[in-house]
């Protein structure tokens, strides 16, 4: 167990609405205090935090790991260390591995191997049905016991409204909310990328903003119906967007995330044709950007995630639409929400932690992202003001598929700690 | 007439002809107005590419495109050397990359490409130094067929500039609709797209300005100087068809369609044509029809193409 101070920074910790500058000391893997001019003690290690931001460790709650099964993609060792390098202290990884994590076997594995090689928390993320075919439901409860968070058919929504049902009825119990990736699979089908003038400019087949309303729509009258909490994931266009608004206004238990590329690019980027701009939810229009950043400062979206999913380069070296969904994230979300929205004034930097901390804690329930004594001894250090370079070919993860190569940024991670300990620190 | 000195700004190659400046496409046909053969000649014979070889590789079948490449390049000097994915590895599952990266080794100076793939020929542009010409990528753009249309209409008008053309079909699918448009809308062209709901989408009239949409076939006729007919493109066709008769009956053109356009209206069509599918035999046939005259500008239009690449 480690112990450290970070000294000097402007500590921000939204759960206790504490914003000043001060050290916070680490003991024996747990926050001990947080206040000014502290003292570490014999031998403890100090990290300086001058001029930088500490803030309770980040949380991305939505990243895909791709084990077991699809490790020339991922390792949780590899997805780890992007993460630490991109500031996160916790992440949740979403089950369509191979096999899918539908099982307490599954889930222990994870648990497990996380213990043993990852630099940062890996909380699991269990399958709705098994296998993810949106059939049958999957060992939900005892892989609960085993550890998982949250439920999601993330990349094979549920398509059955009544076996989403009965999911919700099974995590309302449970107390864990269900993560849908809402997409209605007929109104999708064959889709590469958003559904609109530029998909008709380029020849290349639509997937219409419907595809996903109409499942948030669904999954909203579902978790009325059920009392379950329901969690959007990557939320991508405005009526979505609208609908979660107005469903928390009636004080049904809906929650959202957004990704770092769903508020930073539209469809115009695919232009040239560049396969890393193809993932799911797609790039939608400047509308839907303007209205999900809208939704990021009222307060309607409650975390920042990246959907982080690695592909290897020969996988994305191909015709547009043979290549795969995503893109990596981990390491250009800070910089993203800085440069994005931070530094254009549409949030301020303590909204900006609250999206990576008790945001999500709030969602999954976890006994993180925060500085108050006894937490774990977490913390995220970033700067405003530092201007970088994101080079791919420097990336932690083992893929190399980000639309970001090359993007200047102003402000960026500086230290990540977990449990106390540096797991991360900027050159 | 010598050609050109300066660098081309096809010099790159042909990816479409979104991109392409007005006074480019002028050139390009003007060229092709040269090599045009007078009546009872056969094509002039050049030799300005000799030397150049140019790889002509079709992943997706192609007669008439393929042969006209062909007899274009060889018509300037150039040794062609044609592909077809059938057969070949490409058909083995080697990759796009490691097909062009085999070819490039054989240093050809261009490659014609077709493929069904929107935005393959951008991708390998991305990755190779070697001049592409797109010979059709997909449902996004027929850069060469746009230019042949062009000078078919230049046949038998005096200009390009404001002409009303209508295009009637499946426009959703159809890369030679894309490229007509961009090309048509520069020249300050009114356009009316007509077809099949399902296959006229809307955000189609955000393409080029002067573009509009009608789902009836006797008002997007009216009055307009060029009607182009496209292909029914079954095997692009992700949904269920429409029969065969309810097509025709509101979407195939026929004679009496003719009287609503203006007198001088040409009828054109990129071919194979469907008689009886989307128009009947006798505009096929009559006086109005020019898809012969595209046919045979394709040769011309193409030594234009290939002559602004490599010479």
């Amino acid at each position: 167990m480690k112990s450290l101070l970070i000294a000097g920074g402007r500590v921000i910790d939204p759960a206790s609405k504490f914003n000043a500058v001060a050290d916070v000391l680490i003991v024996n893997g747990k926050i001990e205090a947080v206040g000014q001019g502290l003292d570490a003690g014999e031998g403890v290690p100090v990290l300086d935090a001058t001029g930088a931001i500490v803030a309770p460790g980040f949380i991305d709650m939505h990243v895909h790991l791709r084990e077991p099964g699809i490790e020339h993609a991922e390792t949780i060792e590899t997805g780890a260390r992007a993460a630490a390098a991109g500031g996160f202290t916790t992440i949740c990884c979403m089950p369509n591995t191979s096999p899918v994590n539908d099982s307490a076997t599954v889930t222990s594995y994870i648990v497990q191997r996380a213990r043993e090689v990852a630099v940062v928390n890996v909380f699991p993320i269990g399958a709705i049905t098994l296998g993810s075919k949106g059939e049958e439901l999957a060992a939900i409860g005892s892989m609960h016991e085993a550890g998982i968070v949250a439920i999601s058919d993330d990349g094979r929504p549920v398509m059955n409204a009544r076996v989403m049902r009965r999911a919700m009825e099974t995590a309302r119990a449970l107390n864990i909310p269900v993560i849908d990736h809402c997409e209605d699979l007929n109104l999708s089908a064959g889709g590469d990328m958003h559904e609109g003038p530029e998909s008709v400019r380029l020849g290349l087949r639509g997937i219409p903003s419907a595809s996903e309303d109409v499942m948030v729509a669904r999954d909203i009258l579902l978790a009325e119906l059920t009392g379950a909490s329901f969690h959007v994931a990557h939320l991508s266009t405005m009526r979505s967007m609208a609908m979660v608004a107005f469903a928390r206004s009636r004080g049904i238990r809906v929650s959202c995330e957004v990704t770092p590329h769903h508020f930073a690019l539209t469809d115009r980027e695919l232009g040239s044709y560049d396969s890393n701009c193809k993932m799911k939810p797609p790039l939608r229009r400047s509308r839907d950007v303007e209205a999900i950043i809208e939704g990021i400062r009222s307060g309607a979206v409650d975390a920042i995630a990246t959907d982080h999913a690695p592909h290897p380069g020969d996988e994305k070296m191909q015709e547009f639409e043979r290549c795969p969904f995503g893109i990596t994230g981990l390491e250009t979300a800070i910089g993203l929400t800085l440069s994005e929205l931070v530094h254009p004034g549409h949030i301020s930097v303590g909204r900006m932690v609250e999206l990576f901390t008790t945001g999500p804690r709030n969602v999954l329930h976890l006994n993180r992202g925060t500085l108050s004594p006894g937490s774990p001894g977490d913390v995220t250090v970033f700067d405003l003001n530092r201007e970088w370079t994101f080079d791919v070919g420097k990336s932690q993860s083992k893929s190399r598929n980000s639309p970001f190569n090359g993007r200047r940024f102003k402000g960026g991670p500086v230290a990540t700690v977990v449990g106390g300990g540096i797991v991360w620190k900027i050159e | 007439m010598p050609a050109d000195t300066t660098k081309s700004p096809l010099a790159a190659g042909l990816l479409d002809i979104e991109s392409l400046e007005r006074s480019e496409i002028e050139a390009i046909l003007e060229r092709a107005r040269f090599f045009q053969p007078l009546p009872n000649e056969t094509y002039r014979r050049l030799d300005s590419l000799r030397g150049k070889t140019i790889v002509n590789l079709f992943f997706e079948s192609s007669t008439r495109t393929r042969v006209s490449f062909e007899i274009a390049a060889r018509r300037l000097g150039a040794d062609t050397i044609s592909i077809a994915a059938q057969g070949s590895s490409v058909s083995k599952g080697e990759s796009l990359v490691d097909t062009l990266n085999t070819l490039v080794a054989m240093r050809p100076n261009a490659v014609v490409m077709r493929h069904s793939a929107s935005g393959a020929p951008h991708f390998l542009a991305k990755h190779l130094q070697i001049p592409i010409v797109n010979a059709g990528d997909g449902t996004h753009e027929h850069p060469t067929q746009g230019l042949l249309d062009a000078l078919t209409i230049l046949d038998r008008r005096k200009s390009l500039e404001n002409l009303r053309v209508a295009i009637i079909g499946d426009i959703a699918h159809s890369r030679v609709a894309r490229s007509d448009i961009h090309l048509l809308a520069k020249f300050g062209a009114e356009i009316v797209l007509c077809g099949p709901p399902s296959l006229v989408p809307v955000e189609l009239a955000e393409l080029a300005p002067g573009v509009h949409i009608s789902y009836y076939m006797k008002e997007a006729i009216r009055d307009v100087d060029v009607i182009m007919m496209l292909r029914v493109q079954l095997e692009r066709q992700h949904e269920a068809p429409m029969a065969a008769s309810e097509y025709f009956r509101f979407f195939g053109l026929q004679l009496e369609h003719l009287a609503l356009a203006r007198p001088e209206v040409i009828v054109m069509h990129p071919g194979p044509i469907n008689r009886g599918r989307e128009l009947s035999s006798d505009v096929a046939d009559s006086q109005r029809s020019a898809i012969l005259n595209q046919v045979e500008n394709g040769v011309a239009v193409r030594m234009a193409v290939l002559e602004r690449i490599l010479a």
